[in-house]
Formats: structure tokens, C-alpha cells, sequence
């Protein structure tokens, strides 16, 4: 990709903390209008990427440029651009959901009349317009999500940055958060997020890279890398309470590979249930048997050998 | 355009709004209820047994709690709520996302702090004017000298808030600083009476100088070094006081 088309371009980006290194060199190109993901278990250093693509963390090393412009000394003009939806909270719990947004809103010297318009525009948006008055306090965790995401928004970014949306939210909250980021990307708007959730990395992004301790292991949409690491499907057997050590050699041959995790093995496999029959052809009988597709978990799984979430 | 340092400040104004009621009390009645209790209780017994200050204690002291005020609302403000910008409501990060820089971030809340210190000290005006406790035009610039002790106490402060790696250092600080400070410089007797390494150390405080400028000012009588040298003492306590504060929230906010 020509580097003048990208709304972000990180190049060899290093973060250290002392000599610990949070991001290890990592290159990446997003392109306006798209979906980006940063997916990767917790410590990958996903926040510390987002940090400095945020212009509030400074490089150690590396270049970054944002909007064309570069992140270690344009900060400011470019934060006025950005959105950003940090992993914790920080909403004013004090002030009421409204005030929250034209509060902000004012960071940027937004004028006032302008600021309490779109702020309501805004809740309409996130679904928060009945609570316009109330305070943030007493609001449900998706809620103050949603209002995050809508105070992110006040300035018009041309990129949001999300680090996290929906962790810790209930699978309705989640669905409302999702359903909310979909419509920003169809209007066009980019977004870049992180979570550790591989549904959520592929419900929303076109493209993402997979970090694992700091760098990156892989780039592609969701499709080309569950391809190009995974299976067409993949059975999960499960043998009650058994130790699964033994299972490797006993399965050997079934499916195009063999992976037993602590509580289940998957077999990876183009046919599901060819595969299941000839584990029960071999004489085994699991306690339970799944056949789903291959999914981004089992290309993490593929990649680094351990899970996404424990 | 306004300013960005002046848009940082136009949240804490807003914050301000829901909470000036319970502030009140501590910026102004508690001082204002010291002022009878000790100016005109114990003043009476003071003013029949000595003269050697020279006025009645009520308008001795007067001028001086005005800027024990000063030095009381600047460091109560500018450290358990520069910790929560930090740690709690986290509006230091908030308004880091933004254009602002860590300098708007800084010099806003900086100067809401000032403006609560010019706000209660003009309060403390008023009741000092009700009890005929001024005695020259220069009164009236004891609001200046409250934002200028509020200042050289504010900005270390700030600066010792963004390093702290807990709330409880602000009780300690209140105690071995402010209210030593409070009582030994100057505020209620002359420091003259104290030993000198305690002199010293009022001599080094900022109240003292500003207790010193607050009492001229209020009696229409000269200060103890002259005015500029008081003011050069408490430009100090402001410049380093900043100086650290900015370093301090860069490190923090600008990792
Ligand atoms: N300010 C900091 N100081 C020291 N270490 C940090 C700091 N921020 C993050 N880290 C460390 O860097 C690593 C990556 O953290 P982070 O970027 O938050 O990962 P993620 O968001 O992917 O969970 C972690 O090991 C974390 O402990
Ligand atoms: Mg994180």
C-alpha cells in the first residue's frame, strides 16, 4: 500500500517501559474507511499501540504518522482529529450524561450552541437521549460504554480508536455496542480497535493483525487468516473429566492436525463431521463432540500456542 | 478562539457548580468563625494586658488568617483533587485525549485553584470590613496577595500531588506543613517571639510573606523586609513550584 493512502502508518513503532519492551517493532498501514483490529490476550500491547497512536504516549522508537501527519510533533493537531474510547472509563460520574458530552466537547473548542446540538444528536445515536439529564453515576456498564463512545464522537473524528469496547459488558450490551460501531464504519467513518475477543475482531474489522508480547504474528481480514491458519471447520471433542494426554497419539491421523488444550481437543479438519465419525470409529467415546467453524481463537491457537482468553 | 488553557479551566468552573455550597464552609465560614473566636475572645484579653503589636488583635489578626485562608484553600485544593484528576475521575487523562497539552491541562486547574483562593479571600474582605478591621485603601489589593501566597503554596503542590502514590501523603502534608505553617508564621503572634531556627523557617515559608504583605496592606503599615523582597520570596515558591509541577505531569501524563 502507497503510504500516502494510509490514515495511519506505523513504522518499526517501539514502546518501552525501562527495559521492558511493551511493543516490539511493529509495522502498520490503516486505511481510511476501513475497520482495523488489534487482537491479542491481555500484556500483548494492544493499549500501549492504541497510546501512542492516540498521541498521548510517546514513541521510543520507530516512526508514526497520523492523518499525515507526525505523531511526536504534531500531537495536538492531530488528537483534535481523533476520537478515543479508552480502555477504562473516565467518564465524569458527577456531571450528567449531557454534560459529559458538551464538557468535552469544549476540549475542542467547540462553541457551546454547537456542542449541545451534536451532544444530543449524539445520544440519540448511542440511545441515551432519555438519560440526557441523569447522572452517569447510576447508568448500567454498556450505557456508560455507549457514552463513551458517543463523547468520542463530539469532535467529528475522521479515526475513532477503541481500545476494548465491550470488555466486561454482558452479551446483550456487547450486541448494542457492535450494532452502534457497525453503523459508524458504513458512514464511512475509521475505525481502529483492540479487544481480546475474537468474535467481536470478527463481526467488525476488515483487517486486522493478530500481537502477541508486543509484536505482531499476523495481518490479513478475519477470512484470509482463519484460511490461512486454520481449518474449514473444526471439532471440538471433550472426554468428561478424563486426563487428555494420552489423546494426541490416540486421534493421530484424524483431520489435518490435532491440538489438545486442558479441557478439549480440537482436530482441525475441512469436513466436521467425517472427522467426528472417525474418532468414533476408533472406538472413543467423548462426552461431547462439536463441529463449528474455524474461527481468528484457532489461528491465535495456531500462532502462539495458547489461548486468547484463560 | 479561547484559549486552551482557558478551556481546561471551563471544566472545572462546571464542576465547580455542583459543589461551591459544601466549599463554602471550609474557604469562608470556618475562617470567618476563627476570626470572631480568636479575635474578639481571646483579642480582648490580649488587647487589655499588651500593646507591643500596636492595634487591636482582632485587626492583627485579621489580615493574617486572610492569608492563612490563601495557603488552607490552595493546598487543600490542589492536591487530593489534582491526585483524583489523576487517579479517580481521571479528567487529567480525559482532557489528555484532546488538543489540550498536559500545560493547558496543568495551568487550567492551576488557575481554578487561584480563583477559589481570590474568591474566598474577597469573602474574608468583607467580614474583615464589617468588623472595622481595615485601615488603608490598600485592603484591596489582599486579594492579589491571597492569589499570590495561593500560588507559591498551589504549585508544589500540584507538583507533590502528581507524584504521590497515594491520598494519605495529603494528611501528612497538612500536617507537618500547613498547620505548623499556620500556626508559627506570623498569623497569630510576630514570629520575633519565636526561637530562631523556627524564625528561620517562618522566614522561608511562604505565609509568612504573604502574612506580612496581607498586614500592610490591611493596616496602611510598611512590611517587615519591604514589599518587593516578599513578593520575590513567593515568585520563588511560584517558578520552582511550576516548574516541578510541569515536569511532574508530563511524566505522568506524557509517558
Ligand atoms: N505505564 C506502564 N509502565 C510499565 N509497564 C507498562 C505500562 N503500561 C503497560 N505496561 C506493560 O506493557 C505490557 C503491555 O500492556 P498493554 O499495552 O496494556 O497490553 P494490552 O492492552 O494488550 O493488554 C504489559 O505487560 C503491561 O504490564
Ligand atoms: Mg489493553
Amino acid at each position: 500500500m502507497a503510504e500516502d493512502e494510509a490514515l495511519i502508518a506505523a513504522t518499526a513503532l517501539v514502546k518501552q517501559f525501562g527495559d521492558f519492551t511493551a511493543v516490539d517493532g511493529i509495522d502498520v498501514r490503516v486505511r481510511a474507511g476501513e475497520a482495523f483490529g488489534f487482537l491479542g490476550p491481555n500484556g500483548a500491547g494492544k493499549s500501549s499501540t492504541m497510546r501512542m497512536i492516540g498521541c498521548v504516549s510517546r514513541p521510543t522508537g520507530g516512526a508514526l504518522r497520523i492523518l499525515g501527519l507526525d505523531a511526536a510533533k504534531d500531537g495536538a493537531a492531530i488528537r483534535a482529529r481523533l476520537g478515543v474510547c479508552p480502555q477504562q472509563d473516565s467518564l465524569d460520574l458527577e456531571l450528567t450524561v449531557l454534560e459529559n458530552l458538551t464538557v468535552y466537547a469544549r476540549y475542542f473548542n467547540i462553541p457551546r450552541k454547537v456542542a449541545r446540538a451534536r451532544a444530543m444528536e449524539l445520544l440519540d445515536f448511542v440511545q441515551l437521549a432519555d438519560r440526557a439529564g441523569d447522572k452517569v453515576e447510576p447508568l448500567s456498564g454498556g450505557m456508560k460504554r455507549r457514552l463513551t463512545i458517543a463523547r468520542a464522537l463530539v469532535n467529528e473524528p475522521e479515526i475513532v480508536l477503541l481500545d476494548e469496547p465491550t470488555t466486561g459488558l454482558d452479551p446483550q450490551a456487547r450486541h448494542l455496542v457492535w450494532e452502534r460501531l457497525f453503523r459508524l464504519k458504513q458512514r464511512g467513518v475509521t475505525l481502529v480497535l483492540t479487544t481480546h475477543y475474537m468474535d467481536e475482531a470478527e463481526q467488525l474489522c476488515d483487517r486486522l493483525v493478530v500481537m502477541d508480547a508486543g509484536r505482531i504474528v499476523a495481518e490479513g481480514s478475519p477470512r484470509e487468516l482463519i484460511d490461512r491458519h486454520s481449518t474449514r471447520e473444526v471439532l471440538e471433542v471433550r472426554f468428561g473429566n478424563d486426563p487428555l494426554d494420552g489423546f494426541a497419539d490416540k486421534l493421530d491421523g484424524i483431520g489435518e492436525r490435532v491440538e489438545v488444550l486442558p479441557d478439549r481437543i480440537l482436530v482441525y479438519t475441512g469436513d466436521g463431521d467425517a472427522a467426528a465419525a472417525q474418532v468414533h470409529g476408533r472406538g472413543l467415546t467423548p462426552s461431547s463432540v462439536l463441529v463449528r467453524r474455524g474461527s481468528l481463537e484457532d489461528v491465535f491457537l495456531q500462532l502462539t500456542g495458547r489461548t486468547l482468553v484463560d | 478562539m479561547a484559549h486552551p488553557t482557558a478551556l481546561a479551566l471551563e471544566f472545572h468552573l462546571v464542576a465547580y457548580k455542583r459543589t461551591w455550597r459544601s466549599s463554602v464552609f471550609s474557604s469562608f465560614a470556618l475562617p470567618a468563625m476563627f476570626l470572631v473566636a480568636m479575635g474578639i475572645t481571646v483579642g480582648h484579653y490580649i488587647d487589655e494586658r499588651s500593646t507591643s503589636i500596636g492595634v487591636p488583635y482582632l485587626d492583627y489578626l485579621g489580615p493574617g488568617l486572610l492569608a492563612a485562608t490563601a495557603l488552607q484553600v490552595a493546598v487543600g485544593d490542589s492536591t487530593w483533587p489534582v491526585y483524583g484528576g489523576f487517579h479517580w475521575t481521571r479528567v487529567y487523562h480525559v482532557m489528555r485525549a484532546s488538543p489540550l497539552t498536559v500545560g493547558d491541562v496543568l495551568r487550567g486547574h492551576l488557575a481554578f485553584v487561584l480563583l477559589r483562593v481570590a474568591l474566598s479571600s474577597a469573602g474574608f474582605l468583607v467580614v474583615l470590613l464589617l468588623f472595622g478591621a481595615l485601615h488603608s485603601w490598600w485592603a484591596l489589593t489582599t486579594p492579589l496577595v491571597a492569589v499570590l501566597v495561593g500560588a507559591a503554596c498551589a504549585a508544589p503542590c500540584f507538583a507533590f500531588a502528581a507524584r504521590a502514590t497515594s491520598d494519605g501523603a495529603f494528611a501528612v502534608l497538612f500536617r507537618v506543613a500547613v498547620v505548623p505553617m499556620t500556626l508559627f508564621a506570623g498569623v497569630f503572634f510576630p514570629v520575633e517571639s519565636l526561637p530562631w531556627v523556627a524564625r528561620l523557617l517562618a522566614y522561608v515559608s511562604p505565609l509568612w510573606h504573604g502574612v506580612e504583605l496581607s498586614r500592610a496592606a490591611t493596616l496602611g503599615t510598611a512590611t517587615a523586609w519591604g514589599v518587593p523582597a516578599h513578593v520575590a520570596v513567593l515568585a520563588v515558591w511560584c517558578a520552582v513550584g511550576y516548574v516541578l509541577a510541569l515536569r511532574s505531569f508530563t511524566r505522568k501524563l506524557g509517558d
